[in-house]
């Protein structure tokens, strides 16, 4: 049970946002109105999958150094993990936008580098897929992960800023700090995001010691 | 006089609309009536109960490990 503390520090944590996100005071804005509550649970999905991707990269780069397909493993579990919560994030922000923005889709560009993200992502799982050797496969798949991983920053997180984009903080926009001028909305966004974060890792580890697990049973055979 | 009257209801009544303008609709009436807990009961039996089930995969993981 040691070490099993920072599970139930996640579901603590993410228990306490859920009560904190909707009982707590949030500044009465138009058009947003009561749904700006959707902070504590849109965003934290999309920090959840950039940490899942980075332990990704970090592992396909120390697989590349080491030749140890435990790496690999984690690396390729990380992004499945990470794939799931962009899922989230993707019909959670649907969702939001067709009341605030009018139309579930519109043509944002962090929206469509969201969804170009996505679909690299989804092309590092099939060229895992297409390919059979485990060593070649391992290289491979680590070589693009290496460079998906940039790329994913740069569209969900640079370029929107250097356009004209709706999301807050981009193009200009007020950032949510701003907006939040009396900084009560801050805790509980951060207990939300630490929360998840730690959920998804959890996850994710499953995941990686249920492959392990497969791995040494295909061994045995 | 009576277009003066006139005129004062028409700024009157744009006082109004604009004073309604300024307030944002919030869901005060579901909070006051304490219902918002009810959201946020079904919401936490959700979300722990989702927890609960994690704890018992990680328990099943860990005995497969242990064979």
């Amino acid at each position: 049970m040691r070490k099993n503390w920072w599970k139930i520090l996640a579901a603590c944590m993410v228990s306490a946002s859920v009560v904190a996100g909707f009982i707590g005071p949030v500044p009465e804005l138009h058009i947003l109105n009561e749904s700006i509550r959707n902070v504590y649970f849109h965003v934290p999905m999309w920090f959840t999958m950039l940490t899942l991707y980075l332990i990704s990269v970090i592992n396909s780069i120390k697989y590349l150094n080491s030749g140890d397909i435990k790496h690999d493993m984690l690396a390729v579990e990380a992004v499945n993990t990470g794939i799931i919560f962009c899922a989230f994030g993707l019909l959670t922000g649907m969702q939001w936008a067709n009341i605030t923005w009018g139309e579930p889709w519109p043509n944002d560009p962090k929206l469509n580098g969201s969804a170009i993200a996505t679909l690299m992502y989804l092309a590092y799982l099939v060229l895992r897929n297409a390919l059979d050797e485990e060593q070649k496969r391992a290289k491979i798949s680590a070589v693009y992960n290496i460079f998906a991983f940039p790329i994913m920053v740069v569209l969900l997180y640079i370029l929107p800023k250097l356009t004209d984009s709706l999301h807050p903080g981009n193009g200009g926009n007020s950032t949510f700090g701003d907006l939040d001028m009396d900084n009560y909305m801050r805790p509980v966004f951060y207990t939300a995001v630490i929360g998840w974060i730690l959920t998804g890792s959890w996850v994710c580890t499953l995941r990686y010691r249920l492959r392990l697990l497969e791995n040494k049973a295909n061994k045995i055979q | 006089m009576k277009k003066i009257s006139l005129a004062l209801a028409f700024v009157l009544f744009s006082i109004c609309t604009f004073a309604q303008d300024n307030t944002v609709e919030m869901a005060t009436g579901l909070r006051s009536s304490g219902k918002i807990w009810v959201v946020v009961g079904v919401i936490l039996t959700i979300v722990i109960g989702m927890y609960i089930y994690l704890f018992t995969i990680d328990k099943k993981v860990k005995k497969l490990e242990d064979k």
